[in-house]
């Protein structure tokens, strides 16, 4: 650590306005989705929250956009030592680890649900009377497509199978972490047709993972009767399968900036976070999905 | 464009403050941020306060005599959302951000811009949390644990904003740790190991690795809530195969690691206060480092000591009590290394001083009642009553909220050059000290006897105490405006305070001069280590 050769000079960014406006800017967004989904609930008819939000959604999109080209400008005026460098690398594998708490909450719910409260309303364990009085002809079962309270919480008519989609979606995400990790392999040897080659194909196997979940979401409104209103299980599936696909949306995005950024000559061997930070997160977004087949799909079904 | 980054390269060293108000709004330096976290904090902790006035103001007597009870409800939960997340969180932040750079021989914290962006989101959340007050239904009024399905099927429209309020605080606390952990690992000062950094930074290490681990599980949880109330899911709806008490594992898994947020950066600023004062190195310093990292990871195993009575399994009530009760031995250990601390030191007691060796007999007083809290048959009792307020409140107000007063008094002159007045100081505290213990310690009391909490009207036999507790929180409250009156006037007509300051004081901070320069230890090479283990 007291390597003499690690510390170069620092860099401190003077004043800038861009926080305040992303700030602004997320405010509105998130003020405007509330005032959205209220609107919606009391059956307003009036369009000035979906306004809010979209004039938000654009100031932060914009804000962050120039944020983003003013860190790689500064990366390309060598303001940056390695030492600064590593600032940003701790800061994403830091947030990676907030993203997988998220999950864990969302995880901890599905086990929860599963292993005890399942159980409970059927009837097992220290909770008998209550249910007993409240749901008296609930079996408790995994997948649950039969619900307590069915005039609330229709339940559905089948559960998602693991084969079909799913598993062209495992197989579809589980490619692309090899192919990033070749387009990681091209960059490193300074081969440039490799690396956008190999980052096109990812991009394009994320799209494609895209595609495939909306069709299996259609399935499942279409023909399996399973909703996100169908009680616990169109619950515990849709969020969890919905925040990953919403990850996986801007996972492919970040490749895609990534791609377009190797077309344009970025990144070298010794200069690719923006490269690596894309490839990490992707990486992520599929351990998340490794575990979302096995645990919603495989012992879900 | 890259010509225009150079020249700001070369000067940014050099530059001072931007002129005029806008400087608040843009700055990416690290004292100037701190300094707003600090006095929005303070600006949070006067509205928290007033709402705590209003519910002592309703509980002086017995009856309903100036809210209905519906305010009432807002009251207590805004109470506690703005005081958690408005007042006490962003002062520690603010210390952060003005402490740790300092400390470690840093330039600036490591994502400056991102820094601004922590701090500017909470204005905004606070704004929106607050003016829920005024929608139709009325603000939130479910407690600040807002339990399912009080927050889900029975609350007012309004809590769609509250739950978005929480999305943005979630948000500013994850960027602000992740600058913090990454400023303490990348910045340091060269040739300074982790075990040579002073306590505060240590403390807020691991107070930022738990923000970035739990902050992200109550977003999680105010989610499911937003889906339940707006997409018909059944997180939190047994009818749909859910359950209620789900929310609360899930919130919990949050809140407990939640009250070590608020109380680790504490212990940081009392191990940095008491061996000042007392001329001695502090005792114990490994021993300390290992006691707050054992806590940090005992507060993920715990969380259901809140919910003894919701009908958990036997194994689960015996599991979480005996795990809770374990927390108890790093927290002595720390009890142990202050008063040994102080032992044999040559102590003088001056305003820092004094709220440090407050805070270490009353928080632990919190921390007793806290074990009593964590026998669960015991708790079967203690439950929703205002022996678990008083125990709270004991370890947040003369726990977390005087170490906050502690760290101003003790830094202040470093932060502005001029010494506040030493007699006014010690005015407040002496009428702080009062009142925290007027306020609270009858509420042990009535709590054990059985007044239950988040209650506008009680019977006739609590009278007494709550009218003892009612005077102490007007007095406590009352008082603050003292210490804003201490600061302002150190602020303007302060005697210059030197680079010192405190004669046992060791550490960076106080190796630069006073008020500490615009910008600090600019290059790794002005770094000198001898003064830094503090
Ligand atoms: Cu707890």
């Amino acid at each position: 650590m007291a390597n003499d050769a690690t510390y170069e000079s620092y860099y401190v960014p003077t004043d800038s306005k861009l926080p305040i406006f992303a700030s602004l800017g997320i405010f509105l967004t998130v003020f405007g989705m509330g005032n959205m989904l209220n609107e919606m609930k009391a059956g307003v008819d009036s369009s000035f929250g979906s306004w809010v939000l979209l004039i938000g959604g654009l100031v932060l999109a914009a804000t962050l956009f120039v944020w983003f080209s003013k860190v790689i400008e500064e990366n390309h005026a060598k303001l940056y030592s390695d030492q600064m460098n590593r600032s940003y690398v701790w800061g994403m594998s830091w947030f990676i680890f907030s993203e997988v708490m998220f999950f864990g909450a969302f995880f901890g719910a599905l086990f929860y649900v599963r292993f005890f409260v399942v159980p409970w309303l059927g009837g097992e364990g220290n909770r008998v009377p209550s249910d007993y009085l409240f749901y008296p002809d609930f079996v408790g079962a995994w997948p649950m497509v039969d619900t307590p309270d069915p005039t609330r919480f229709p339940g559905a008519i089948e559960p998602m199978g693991w084969y079909g989609l799913p598993l062209v979606n495992t197989l579809l995400l589980v490619t692309s972490s090899f192919t990033v990790t070749l387009a990681h392999h091209g960059l490193n040897e300074g081969n440039r047709r490799k690396l956008v080659g190999w980052l096109a194909l990812t991009v394009g196997l994320g799209i494609a993972f895209l595609i495939c979940q909306v069709l299996e979401y259609q399935h499942a409104y279409a023909e399996l009767g399973l909703t996100l209103t169908a009680g616990i299980y169109g619950t515990t599936f849709f969020m969890l399968t919905g925040f990953h696909g919403a990850h996986v949306t801007l996972g492919t995005f970040m490749l895609l900036v990534m791609l377009f950024r190797a077309m344009k000559g970025h990144f070298k061997p010794d200069d690719c976070f923006g490269f690596e930070a894309a490839a990490w997160y992707w990486h992520f977004v599929d351990v998340v999905w490794l575990g979302l087949f096995l645990f919603i799909y495989i012992l879900g079904s | 464009m890259s010509a225009i980054i150079e020249e700001h390269h070369h000067d940014d060293h050099h530059h001072g403050p931007a002129k005029g108000l806008m400087r608040w709004v843009f700055t990416t330096n690290h004292k100037d941020i701190g300094t707003l976290y600090l006095w929005f904090s303070f600006a949070m902790f006067l509205l928290g306060g007033t709402f705590a006035l209003v519910i002592r103001a309703e509980l002086f007597q017995p009856g309903l005599q100036l809210v209905e009870p519906a305010f009432f409800n807002q009251m207590t939960t805004m109470h506690g959302l703005i005081m958690v997340f408005g007042a006490v969180m962003p002062a520690f932040v603010g210390l952060a951000n003005w402490l740790v750079p300092m400390m470690i021989g840093a330039p600036d914290m490591a994502l400056p811009r991102m820094n601004n962006y922590s701090f500017w989101i909470l204005p905004f959340a606070f704004t929106m949390l607050a003016s829920t007050l005024f929608m139709e239904g009325g603000g939130p009024n479910f407690g600040w644990t807002f339990y399912a399905p009080l927050s889900t099927d029975f609350a007012p429209p309004s809590v769609t904003y509250f739950i978005f309020a929480v999305h943005l605080m979630g948000i500013s606390s994850i960027m602000g740790s992740i600058n913090v952990v990454v400023t303490i690992l990348n910045l340091r000062a060269p040739g300074m190991t982790l075990m040579q950094m002073p306590l505060f930074v240590w403390t807020w290490l691991i107070t930022a690795y738990l923000l970035i681990a739990v902050m992200p599980v109550l977003a999680g949880v105010v989610t499911m809530m937003l889906m339940d109330i707006h997409f018909g899911t059944a997180f939190f709806n047994a009818g749909g195969g859910g359950d209620p008490v789900l929310f609360q594992h899930v919130f919990w898994f949050f809140g407990h690691p939640e009250v070590y947020i608020m109380i680790l950066p504490a212990f940081g600023v009392v191990s940095a206060i008491i061996p000042t004062f007392a001329r001695k190195r502090l005792f114990g310093y490994a021993s300390m480092v290992y006691a707050t990292s054992s806590i940090a990871f005992l507060s993920f195993i715990v969380w259901a000591h809140h919910m003894f009575t919701v009908g958990m399994p036997l194994a689960g009530e015996l599991y979480f009590m005996y795990a809770t009760m374990l927390i108890a031995v790093p927290t002595g250990v720390k009890v142990f290394n202050w008063v040994a601390t102080m032992w044999q030191g040559s102590m003088t007691f001056e305003t820092p001083m004094l709220f440090a060796i407050a805070f270490v007999i009353l928080f632990t007083i919190g921390g007793l009642s806290g074990l009593m809290l964590s026998i669960a048959p015991a708790d079967f009792q203690y439950q929703d009553t205002y022996f678990v307020v008083a125990h709270f409140h004991y370890v947040l107000v003369p726990g977390s909220i005087f170490s906050i007063m502690a760290a101003v008094y003790y830094w202040l002159p470093k932060w502005t050059g001029n010494m506040y007045d030493e007699t006014l100081g010690k005015t407040h505290f002496w009428l702080s000290f009062v009142g925290v213990n007027v306020t609270f310690f009858p509420q042990h009391f009535i709590g054990l006897a059985g007044m239950p909490r988040r209650i506008p009207d009680y019977a006739l036999q609590f009278a007494d105490y709550n009218m003892v507790s009612s005077v102490g929180a007007f007095l406590f409250g009352f008082s603050q405006l003292l210490f804003l009156f201490i600061v302002i006037k150190c602020i303007k007509t302060g005697k210059k305070a030197t680079a010192q300051v405190w004669e046992g004081a060791h550490g960076l901070e106080w190796t630069i001069p006073s008020p500490a320069p615009y910008h600090t230890f600019s290059h790794p090479d002005e770094v000198d280590l001898k003064e830094a283990h503090g």
